[in-house]
């Protein structure tokens, strides 16, 4: 699986014989693969005029391109804002919270974002082909998709361990503006141009994958929130900057500690973990029907509804579990 | 009739060929293919329609509805047999007797004696005991002894002490289908009570003496409180309304210190209307999020479960929080009461979460209260205007109830997923016919078998192995959360999509726990049964030693001893015990997987080449069910023709 950025065809059409090559190289004679591009084919189209645009298809015979197209920028934030604002409105009846929900388009993002997932991880494992996911920047719904597909993939990326190794490589060294995407979350009134929880986004389509399989995860939701929280506002150095280039530019690892390093203390490790955790070598087909996805509660209602019952729900899991 | 083709509608996989037998109880469907012969069975009493759709090239396709939201597609290659499949389906799915149905042929091979004790495992009395009446204030009346006051209610019903025949008999005189007011629960703790009933005969301006001391007497068996809530479960329009017919509610003037509530329930038609808007929505193929979410919406259901809760809720905090009792009524006092009380009830009362607790509730609430299951639920044909998932809703808030408290209850999802399967399938007589008058003249427990005995059983299967009766979840009043509380209500998948497997985790969270918890003890009690071996040999080895140095004169006893000292000392006797304790560590066959369902038309529309089947992941122990006899989980156990529930209940 590789990422990128869009090419750079403009509206004049130009080729770039290194890029061609490089794409060419990736697959053996004969071989097909696949791009997948998170914009719609009307946006990427568009996208020539501001000298963007896609991989024609007589430059590169051997792709075949999908477009998927996923939400960000400041839509994907008003989704989030919006989404926030219902689940704090009291005044909601029965009568009006799902249509409400609904129109947040939220869940519609999770649904798009998880089957995306899914279709380059067929490509990979039913299809045996190559896959090449960008979008525009390559830094925000490129890495959603890319990183995703591991975890549905590949069960090292479903360790604790390797779940902090995924998010290392696919969103923090690959570049995923952390600095201006997660800046003042959903009630601030600034509305920021660049901010956009694309990385929230990810943690919910963890979580979903967390409810649909119980046991192929080694850690708990308490790690997706703690990072949730770490993106937008932390005691370590790890989420902050835009790049890897920005953070030594400030120096971070000099000066800052590491959220990783914490973590991995045996005592912190243990909230951390899913008692519930069985290694599964097979890869995991979550169902994306709007029956399967639900709504974060945990995340969403974290200050509004009591957490007791689940807590103590999950205290007796770990204790059954423990005393075997 | 052959060739049959079974046709999977959420994942448009291959369809499985097979024949397609009906028989005097079931529809059966066995696939062809050697290894499998998988077998479908529907029970004609769990069809809800049938539906014969336009032929097509491949054949004449026929969509079967059930009652347990399973949805049958079948295509029948010549359009002859599939009418005549159709006609005959119609008329077994509509049985005129009651000796047509499943519950007069069910042979569970017990004897006499068995099934008696079967339908004697809920005592109602006892229960009534349990609560703490009859007492200083509440007396059993046998006033209805013959069903002569009131034919849908039970031949023994409590009555506050101060109420008199006389006053019974007025009363009853006053209210709808002479439903009089009776005790549905007492809390010992404050005595305050839930009391049932129907609506008044009151009109504009109708007055009745007794009736109103019927009320007086209720409040009176109170000492606590000085006045009583009279809890109507209607909108208020429509209360109003039934005035015009004579009927209508009680008015604070003419009862002395009641407070009157309406909460505002919609009647039967509303909700079958609304559960068929929301199947719709579940039959939609490849809904996107903003469909499934409007049309849930639109379908007003969880409003409606929402609106149940909250009456309970109310009943509930007044009891337990305001030590008032409460009377609670609708129109008929059989359905929108029976909802409230009985969820009130499992608020209050632990008990009812335990299995057993609730098996009484529903007997108390629903069965003896005069519910009635036939209409409700289509026992026979009827009028399809009577039809409603009044009961099912009841379920559905106890699930979102055990979603809101996991330890609380003791029982699982699964036990009220059967539970529901059985009150549609008249496998067993619990719900036949609409009172227990009826049931008595069909003698219905001497010539069926209690669904109850069954589910206890197999009880195993239903534990909810998160309960603890000591936990502080358990114990006391329930109290869910208030506003904002819209969230917590979800759409119940293991329900309504119940036979959709690619929607659900292969393996349940339950039964691991369950096997796991089940481990643990069984190391334990052999722990004990070790250490206590331990113990006599390392006895038995002191004695050893003395017998030895006696014996040494007397030949025949010292091989013996010898023999004996041999065979304590070896080692090896704990680890082939070991050996042969059921291992099942958790690691085994967890290999979970599911199927891709992947929106189908979406790829299929902008990719063509890209084969969207998905197969499943191999190797998936299925660890549910443990028991023996049909509690018929895994498919192969459900092949046997005793087998109670159709296809695999794969909860």
């Amino acid at each position: 699986m590789l990422r990128s950025g869009q090419p750079l065809t403009g509206p004049n059409r130009k080729r770039c014989p290194e890029d061609e090559m490089l794409l060419g190289s990736v697959l053996d004679e004969g071989e097909r693969g696949f791009i997948i591009d998170t914009r719609s084919a009307q946006a990427a189209k568009q996208a020539r005029m501001m000298g963007g645009g896609t991989e024609p298809k007589s430059s590169y015979p051997q792709w075949k391109r999908l477009h998927r197209p996923l939400e960000r920028g400041r839509p994907l934030q008003e989704s989030f804002i919006k989404l926030v604002e219902a689940c704090n409105d009291a005044s909601l009846g029965m009568d009006r919270w799902l249509g409400r929900l609904e129109s947040c388009r939220w869940l519609s993002h999770v649904k798009a974002a998880l089957s995306t997932a899914c279709l380059a991880a067929q490509c990979l494992d039913r299809e045996e082909s190559s896959v090449l996911v960008h979008g525009a920047e390559g830094t925000d719904t490129t890495l959603l998709v890319t990183a995703l597909a591991q975890v549905i993939l590949e069960p090292s990326c479903r360790t604790l361990k390797g779940f902090q190794g995924l998010l290392e490589r696919e969103w923090i060294q690959a570049g995923h503006p952390f600095h201006l995407r997660c800046a003042r979350s959903a009630y601030s009134h600034a509305r920021l141009k660049q901010e956009a929880p694309l990385f929230l986004l990810f943690l919910d389509c963890v979580w979903q994958l967390s409810r649909q399989f119980p046991f192929s995860l080694e850690f708990s939701e308490g790690l997706l929130l703690t990072l949730f929280d770490n993106a937008y506002a932390s005691d370590y150095g790890t989420f902050l900057c835009n790049n890897e280039k920005e953070r030594c530019l400030c120096k971070v690892k000099e000066s800052t500690h590491s959220l990783w390093a914490w973590l991995d203390q045996p005592e912190e490790r243990k909230k951390y973990l899913n008692p519930l955790y069985s290694h599964n070598p097979l890869v995991i087909w979550p169902s994306v029907e709007p029956q399967s996805i639900q709504l974060w509660q945990g995340l969403f209602f974290r200050w509004i509804r009591s957490s007791q019952y689940l807590d103590e729900a999950w205290a007796e899991i770990w204790r059954l579990v423990e005393g075997s | 009739v052959e060739n049959v083709r079974l046709v999977d509608r959420l994942s448009s996989r291959k369809a499985s060929v097979g024949t397609l037998y009906l028989t005097a109880t079931h529809v059966i469907f066995v696939e062809n293919s050697s290894e499998t012969r998988k077998e479908t069975w529907v029970l004609h009493s769990q069809i809800s329609s049938i539906e014969k759709q336009a032929t097509t090239a491949t054949g004449c396709p026929l969509l079967i509805r059930c009652k347990n939201f399973q949805v049958i597609q079948l295509v029948i290659p010549q359009e002859r047999d599939c009418h005549d499949v159709y006609i005959s389906l119609i008329r077994l799915a509509r049985p005129v007797k009651y000796e047509e149905l499943y519950c007069f042929s069910f042979n569970p091979k017990l004897d006499k004696e068995e099934r008696e004790k079967g339908w004697k495992l809920v005592d109602l009395n006892e229960e009534y005991n349990r609560m703490g009446v009859p007492n200083n204030y509440w007396q059993i009346s046998d006033v209805n002894r013959d069903y002569g006051v009131c034919d849908s209610y039970p031949m023994e019903v409590y009555v506050p002490k101060s109420a008199t025949a006389h006053i019974i008999v007025g009363s009853s005189k006053f209210r709808s289908r002479r439903r009089f007011p009776a005790l549905s629960y007492y809390c010992k703790d404050n005595n305050a009570s839930i009391c049932r009933s129907s609506q008044p005969l009151s009109g504009f301006s109708a007055r009745c003496l007794e009736d109103e001391q019927m009320l007086q007497a209720i409040r009176k068996a109170n000492p606590g409180s000085d006045f009583l809530y009279v809890v109507d479960t209607r909108p208020k329009l429509n209360a109003m309304a039934n005035r015009a017919a004579g009927k209508g509610y009680e008015n604070e003037d003419n009862y002395s210190n009641i407070k009157f509530q309406f909460i505002g329930i919609e009647n039967i038609h509303v909700m079958r209307s609304s559960l068929q808007k929301m199947l719709e929505v579940c039959e939609m193929k490849s809904p996107s999020m903003s469909d499934f979410l409007w049309g849930l919406e639109n379908s007003g259901w969880l409003k409606h479960i929402k609106a149940i809760m909250d009456a309970g809720i109310f009943i509930a905090k007044a009891v337990a929080e305001e030590g008032v009792s409460v009377l609670v009524h609708c129109s008929d006092g059989w359905d929108r009461t029976a909802q409230v009380c009985s969820v009130a009830s499992l608020l209050l009362d632990p008990h009812y979460r335990t299995m057993k607790g609730f098996m009484v509730l529903i007997e108390k609430d629903w069965v003896s209260f005069g519910h009635k299951f036939n209409h409700r639920y289509g026992n026979l044909d009827g009028d399809p205007k009577e039809i409603s998932p009044v009961i099912d809703q009841f379920i559905e808030c106890v699930w979102q109830l055990m979603e809101q408290f996991p330890c609380a209850f003791e029982f699982n999802e699964r036990f009220l997923i059967h539970i529901q399967h059985h009150i549609y399938s008249c496998q067993f007589g619990n719900f036949l016919c609409n009172s227990q008058k009826e049931r008595r003249e069909l003698k219905v427990q001497e010539r069926t078998y209690s669904l109850w005995a069954h589910l206890w059983k197999n009880r195993a299967d239903y534990l909810n192995p998160l309960y603890r009766s000591e936990h502080s979840q358990t114990r006391g009043t329930l109290h869910p959360q208030m506003a904002p509380c819209n969230f917590l209500y979800k759409f119940w998948s293991g329900m309504y999509n119940r036979f959709e497997k690619g929607l659900h985790p292969r393996q349940s969270v339950i039964d691991y726990l369950m096997a796991v918890k089940e481990e643990t003890q069984q190391l334990e009690e052999e722990l004990i049964v070790l250490e206590e071996r331990l113990a006599n040999l390392q006895k038995l080895q002191l004695n050893g030693n003395k017998v030895k140095s006696k014996q040494q004169d007397r030949s025949k006893e010292l091989v013996l001893s010898a023999s004996n000292n041999s065979i304590a000392n070896t080692p090896q006797e704990y680890s082939i015990d070991l050996k042969s304790f059921p291992s099942r560590s958790p690691s085994q066959g967890d290999e979970e997987d599911s199927a891709l369902i992947l929106t189908q038309d979406n790829l299929k529309s902008s990719d063509p080449d890209l084969s969207a089947n998905s197969d499943q992941e191999s190797g998936v122990e299925d660890l549910s069910c443990r028991s023996p006899s049909g509690g018929g989980c895994l498919p192969s156990e459900d092949s046997g023709k005793d087998s109670d529930e159709a296809v695999c209940l794969a909860v």
